[in-house]
């Protein structure tokens, strides 16, 4: 069975990959973009996070920083797209890989650590909590204000052009929206979510790693998608509120996959189980249809 | 009002598949007419549309609206003074939002959008208003979901998006063509009514000379990118469709650029 301290630290991963998955919604759903740059923006916001932290800069702060680089390198890609018609898949593999020696550049190693140094987690330690309650209290926090903030901006004048950019480019042209704009301004805000999803999860883990962005794309998806079978997106804050109950989810998924010993699964099997899982995430809820369909069927 | 002069774009340029859609084609429309345009397939009626749209962007000529030139300008830049309903039924909505929020994206167009509520409350019964004009009900569904509604309701709606806010031209294109008989008369009907309420000035397309002589106030033909024919006032009224394809055939015969003898 899962130890309480293992179960902590899966819904504090969970509520940082919650916030990838809200940046993947925003370039998938939304603007129908697929955007591969998270894999490069996550190390970002981590690199320069610890950088600024390391160089003495008040974290909050050097987070802020990192969600900016975030919207910077998700406006590269964007641009890529929209103003040299480079197909945006390929447009934000493109800046995925240029980010990785951009990443390399800003850390000048592979790694480093923040163990000793104070992050936005040092102050809140000093409250009377469980050591592995207060990363999960204050990324809950981080989370619920990112997720209203979200739903406020998508049903605002300039969200809405947003999701009708993402739907119908035509028809959003035609009412007087620069799609160009919405595209660049969307891949930014998604990849600043990632920015920031990534300078917590350095803060949290006490390291920023360069190859820490490997298979992000992939964990934000099944987080997205699996979110989505146990939550129907029908309205925007219920497809917000499944990023995140899909990402806790999915770590829950992986803590008890490799906690359970007579599957004799290990660490490095991380990635083969994120591929089954997604795999399945994405096929279930279409087998279950069918059966239901079937059973209803053979009922009649 | 709105003009076109010696517009002229082909597609595919210096390809096998070279294509000339407009040939120096001119109209000018002026403040409340209503001109219907036909013309056969590859006419370069839709070609001529998405021009003054900005959907495509011409090789020469110039296209003046409101004493603007705006030859150069994308759609987006020119949403505010012109205005359109789109073909397909599903082109001119949004289908994964809900009719409140499609009308709230129209009642912006050409505006800058800011981060202000999008559906705000003033708006809600300007919506119930204009959506009960329809006698579809839908003002009851503001909050359903835009593919919830048929093809036919869907236009209606394009229509009342596309005359929400003021415009200078609104551009119909074939507007009626993809619905079915008993539907694509409502959704005329409607758009007469609209036009004449609010004295707009409109180009509508159309496949039906039959609708093109019934509707409007102009008809204009289009053949090979060019204007072959335009017809108004007294020599408009009483005309049939033989009479339409007498004038097509007699023009076919000629030489396009010879003015003196349209309609001679």
């Amino acid at each position: 069975m899962l130890s309480e301290i293992a179960l902590y630290g899966a819904i504090e991963t969970g509520l940082i990959y919650g916030l990838v998955a809200f940046g993947i919604y925003i370039s998938f759903r939304v603007l129908d973009f697929p955007d591969l740059t998270v894999d490069g923006s996550f190390p970002l916001g981590a690199a320069v996070a610890a950088m600024l932290i390391i160089a003495g800069w008040n974290p909050w702060i050097a987070t802020g920083a990192a969600i900016l680089a975030g919207m910077a390198a998700g406006a590269v890609t964007a641009l890529l797209n929209v103003k040299l018609k480079i197909l945006n898949l390929l447009a934000s593999i493109l800046t995925m890989i240029a980010l990785y020696s951009v990443n390399l550049r800003i850390m000048g190693r592979p790694n480093v650590a923040l163990l000793t140094e104070e992050t936005v987690l040092t102050p809140w330690y000093n409250l009377d909590l469980a050591y592995h309650h207060v990363p999960v209290l204050l990324f809950v926090i981080v989370v619920a204000v990112s997720l209203i903030l979200l739903w406020r901006f998508m049903k605002s004048e300039t969200g809405l052009a947003m999701r009708a950019t993402g739907a119908n480019p035509r028809m959003a042209r035609a009412q007087g929206i620069a799609t160009g704009a919405m595209i660049v301004l969307g891949v930014a805000l998604s990849n600043g979510l990632v920015g920031l999803a990534g300078a917590l999860f350095a803060q949290s883990q006490g390291a920023a790693d360069v190859t820490m962005g490997v298979g992000v794309i992939v964990i934000g998806l099944a987080s997205l998608i699996g979110g989505e079978a146990v939550i129907t997106p029908s309205t925007v804050v219920r497809a917000l509120l499944a990023c995140v109950i899909g990402a806790i989810i999915y770590r829950l998924a992986i803590a008890f996959a490799l906690n359970a010993d007579f599957l004799g699964l290990q660490a490095q099997d991380l990635n083969l189980i994120t591929a089954v899982l997604v795999t399945l995430a994405i096929v279930l809820p279409g087998v279950r249809t069918s059966v239901i369909g079937k059973l209803t069927r053979n009922k009649a | 009002m709105i003009s076109a002069s010696d517009l002229r774009l082909t597609f595919g340029k210096g390809t096998p598949l070279e294509n000339p859609a407009l040939r120096g084609m001119s109209l000018t429309v002026n403040q409340g007419e209503f001109v219907t345009v036909i013309g056969s397939n590859g006419a370069g009626k839709s070609t001529f549309l998405n021009a003054l749209s900005g959907e495509v962007l011409v090789d020469s000529g110039e296209i003046i609206v409101d004493n603007t030139d705006v030859t150069k300008l994308p759609t987006h830049k020119r949403a505010g003074q012109v205005a359109r309903v789109f073909q397909d039924p599903l082109a001119g909505t949004c289908e994964a939002l809900s009719i409140e929020e499609n009308l709230a994206l129209a009642i912006k167009r050409g505006q800058r959008r800011g981060l202000t509520a999008a559906v705000k409350k003033q708006y809600l019964e300007q919506f119930r208003d204009s959506l009960s004009s329809l006698n579809l009900g839908l003002e009851n569904r503001l909050g359903d979901k835009m593919g919830l509604l048929s093809g036919g309701q869907r236009q209606a709606v394009s229509l009342l998006m596309a005359s929400l806010t003021p415009s200078s031209i609104l551009l119909l294109d074939e507007h009626t063509a993809a619905l079915d008989p008993k539907t694509a008369a409502f959704v005329l009907e409607l758009t007469t009514q609209i036009i004449e309420e609010q004295q707009l000035t409109a180009l509508m397309v159309t496949h039906s000379m039959k609708q093109a002589l019934e509707v409007g106030s102009r008809t204009v033909m289009l053949h090979q990118g060019q204007v072959v024919f335009d017809i108004a006032g007294k020599e408009r009224e009483g005309l049939e469709v033989k009479d339409l394809l007498g004038l097509f055939e007699k023009q076919r015969g000629l030489s396009v650029d010879d003015d003196s003898l349209l309609l001679g």
